[in-house]
Parts: structure tokens; C-alpha cells; sequence
């Protein structure tokens, strides 16, 4: 039923081409679906995916840049030369598809324990800690005045933030108020430098392949704000899958990421990378204990999101050996 | 007074039935959310087994820091809110050590395999 929308919308502007053919949804919540379909075309097939808000829920919640502005991002990302799929159209009216994108297939992998554990990647892996330093470099520095409109964040708002989502679950947790008073206490203020922010780089949202990282995804917490906001989220234990001693995403150290950026040409600020990951830790924190709301109000009663609540746990672990360390 | 079999017996055997009987039987989508199925079951045995001397020292650790009394849940609120308010902090004796040993308490129900738990384990629990 959807080939045939997407068939008729390819025709429409994919030069040649004559259909669409296995589509197939890959993961979708109340709002937002991703499908993979291939374009039919006598060159042979082009691998595509659809992003896309089904018609009727157009409304992004409050933190979301919205799918005009992710392929708008991703778009600028590609002519920049961030590793990025080449968005192919985005949707009209007339393909009666709902409110999204089309973009390009990127081959490799994104699930952050195969990445890690999979011999096929066992040659990329001591890479891409400065690999990912450059990606994120390059993704700093993308024109501010091509971006779309996108909401601007600084610490103090993200801390005021947190604060009244945290409260808001009624839930009294003495380490998340420990980090609380820590990040208040470490405020940097507003940082020297304002850039887009990317607000959910880490591994899990990158394609990675045996060449290393070939496409970044899931745009949708872009901002503007502080750059060493993603190199703290980068390291955030919850996504190092287990290789807690390696703090970018399970593959390598600080200092990798830090020397790529730099080499890069743009500054590292390692006491605000430290206060982000703090904020980090406890944003995740905090993101479970809406997934036990969600659980409990019911829009999704799954098991995954209950236990989901239950891994809010970690971070208190995860925050307590960032500001309480025990000897080693 | 209820009969036994106890309920951590009861959660024990469906999970161990679930993981043992049924799990070779299916596949794909299914088999993900028995192993989420599975894996509650098993966090449920856990705290059933687990909670009562847990929450017993963590009431017994609050009375002492905070010179009150209450429940579970009341006590943790009024450290909830003397954190807040500055009036406890990292310098005051037993917080670090309270915080600690709670919250590894948490992991053993929650996720036993988590890494930084199985680090912190190895200091001495």
C-alpha cells in the first residue's frame, strides 16, 4: 500500500525511474516512521529511506527540530562533507506520504554492540574515537546561516530545564539532586563560541562500516549551543555498551576524540566536555524515568519501555563515579 | 499468612520455564520480547529475594544521617530535598557512603551485568 505512493512519488522526481519496490519499516512510534524501499530504475535499484510523520501528526514534541529541518541539516551535512546520506526529496502534498524525507541507503552498521564486538569492524574500531573528532569538527563548523530555525540551548537553560522535567516525574532520587547542585555549581555560563549541535551524536546513531564512519543519523535534537555538548554526550557511559573504559562510545579515549577535533582546527574546552557529560549522564537519567511515566500513563505499555525505566540505575552509578569516586 | 510455594519461587519457575521451553521454539521479533519478558521475570525474582534487607539498612543509613524517622520513601524524599537545599552535601560524613551503597543495591536488582556495577563490585561492593 505505501509502494504505491512511493511509487508514484519517485516517478515524480527521480529521473527514470519506474516504481518502487520492498518497502518495509524498520522502526516507528506514534509519529515517526523509517521504511527502506529500492527505487526501480534501469541503472538498477537505488536504496533509499523514508523518514517520515504519517499524515495527522505533524506536531513534533517540543525538543524535536521537526523532518524539514533534519533533511535540511543532513543536506548541509553532505555538501560539507560530513559523512551523511544525500536527502533524494523531500515530501509534497501530492505524494500523500504525510510530512517527511527521502533520502539515500547507507550500507554498514548501526547497533552499537556489533560495532563493538563484530570482527568486521575490528580494524575501524581503534579509529574512530579521532575520526570522530573531525566528523564532529566538521559538523561545528556547518554555515549558521544556511541553517534552519532551530531553538538555542545553553547549560544554565538545560540545568533549569532537567531540574523541572526531573521534579515534574515526582520521583526523589538523591543522587540526580547531587547532580543537579554539581551542575549548577559547574556552570560554565554561555560558551565563547555558539554552533549547531547536533544533540544526539553517539554510538547507536552512526553508520559504521569496516572504513569507519560512514553516515551520521538522527538529527532531530539539533540546536544551537555549546559544541562541547556532543563530545560530552559522545562519552556518556550508557553509550559505551560496556567498554567503560574506552569513554567515546566504547572505542577509544578522550584524547583521540579531542586530538581529531583539534586537528580540525577548532578548540577542545575539556572541563565543559567533563560538565556535559555530567548533564549527559543525568539527561539520560532522567529520560528513563519518562519512559516509566509513558510505561504507566499507558501511550506505551511495552515491556522494553518498562524495563527502560529501570535502567535509571545506571546513571546513578554512572554519576556517582563522576563526582564521587571511590579509590581505585 | 499465605501458602507457599513464596512468590520468588513462583516468578523463579515460570522464567526458568520461559528460558528453557519455550525460547527454542521461536524466532525474530517474538524472541526479543520473550528475552525482555525473561529478563523481568528475572529482575522481579531478584527483588523479591533481595529488597527487604536492602531497604532495612537504607532506612537504618538514612536514620543516622538525617536524625528522622520514616519510611523508605519518606526518608529518601527529605534527603531528596536537604540536597536541594544545600544543606547536605559531599563533605557531610555517610552521604558518599550512603549514596554508594544504595545505589549499588539498585544494580544488584536492576542490572547485575552492568559494567560500571561489575567494576565498583570488584572495590569491595
Amino acid at each position: 500500500m505505501i509502494e504505491a505512493e512511493l511509487s508514484r512519488s519517485v516517478q515524480r522526481w527521480c529521473k527514470g525511474a519506474t516504481g518502487a519496490t520492498s518497502a518495509a519499516k524498520l522502526s516507528g512510534g506514534a509519529s515517526q516512521e523509517t521504511w527502506r524501499f529500492d527505487i526501480t530504475h534501469p541503472d538498477g535499484a537505488i536504496g533509499a529511506i523514508l523518514r517520515r510523520s504519517p499524515k495527522g501528526y505533524g506536531a513534533a514534541p517540543t525538543r524535536a527540530a521537526g523532518l524539514a529541518a533534519e533533511a535540511q541539516l543532513m543536506q548541509l551535512a553532505f555538501e560539507a562533507g560530513v559523512p551523511s546520506p544525500r536527502v533524494l526529496h523531500v515530501l509534497v502534498p501530492e505524494d500523500n506520504l504525510g510530512t517527511g524525507f527521502i533520502m539515500q541507503r547507507i550500507e554498514g552498521e548501526t547497533i552499537a554492540r556489533k560495532i563493538l564486538r563484530d570482527d568486521d569492524y575490528a580494524a575501524a574500531r581503534p579509529h574512530l574515537a579521532r575520526q570522530i573528532g573531525g566528523i564532529l569538527a566538521g559538523l561545528h563548523r556547518l554555515p549558521k546561516d544556511k541553517l534552519p530555525e532551530l531553538r538555542s540551548r545553553g547549560a544554565t537553560q538545560e540545568i533549569s530545564e532537567f531540574d523541572r522535567d526531573y521534579r515534574s516525574l515526582n520521583w526523589p532520587k538523591p543522587v540526580f539532586e547531587l547532580a543537579l547542585r554539581w551542575l549548577r555549581d559547574h556552570d560554565p555560563g554561555p560558551s565563547t563560541e555558539t554552533t549547531l549541535v547536533h544533540g544526539d551524536f553517539r554510538n547507536g546513531n552512526l553508520i559504521i562500516g569496516a572504513d569507519g564512519v560512514r553516515a551520521v543519523l538522527d538529527w532531530e535534537l539539533a540546536h544551537l549551543g555549546d559544541p562541547m555538548e556532543d563530545l560530552g554526550w559522545v562519552c556518556v557511559n550508557s553509550w559505551r555498551f560496556g567498554e567503560i573504559d574506552k569513554p567515546v562510545g566504547g572505542f577509544g579515549s578522550r584524547e583521540d576524540l579531542f586530538a581529531g577535533y583539534e586537528a580540525a582546527g577548532h578548540k577542545v574546552d575539556p572541563a565543559r566536555v567533563k560538565f556535559w557529560e555530567v548533564m549527559g549522564t543525568l539527561r539520560w537519567g532522567i529520560m528513563c524515568g519518562g519512559m516509566m511515566q509513558r510505561f504507566r500513563e499507558g501511550p506505551d505499555h511495552s515491556m522494553e519501555r518498562a524495563m527502560i525505566g529501570r535502567r535509571a540505575s545506571e546513571t546513578e552509578i554512572d554519576l556517582l563515579r563522576l563526582l564521587a569516586p571511590r579509590g581505585s | 499468612m499465605q501458602d507457599e510455594p513464596t512468590p520468588i519461587e513462583l516468578t523463579k519457575s515460570v522464567a526458568d520455564f520461559l528460558r528453557n521451553d519455550i525460547t527454542p521454539l521461536i524466532s525474530g521479533h517474538p524472541a526479543f520480547k520473550l528475552r525482555v519478558a525473561i529478563n523481568i521475570l528475572d529482575l522481579v525474582t531478584r527483588q523479591l529475594t533481595q529488597e527487604e534487607a536492602s531497604d532495612a539498612a537504607e532506612v537504618e543509613r538514612l536514620r543516622a544521617l538525617l536524625g528522622v524517622d520514616g519510611s523508605v520513601t519518606d526518608l529518601n524524599r527529605a534527603l531528596a530535598e536537604r540536597i536541594a537545599k544545600g544543606e547536605v552535601d559531599l563533605s557531610t560524613p555517610g552521604l558518599a557512603e550512603h549514596l554508594w551503597a544504595t545505589t549499588m543495591d539498585k544494580l544488584a536488582v536492576d542490572q547485575p551485568n552492568y559494567a560500571s556495577y561489575k567494576r565498583e563490585l570488584g572495590r569491595g561492593g
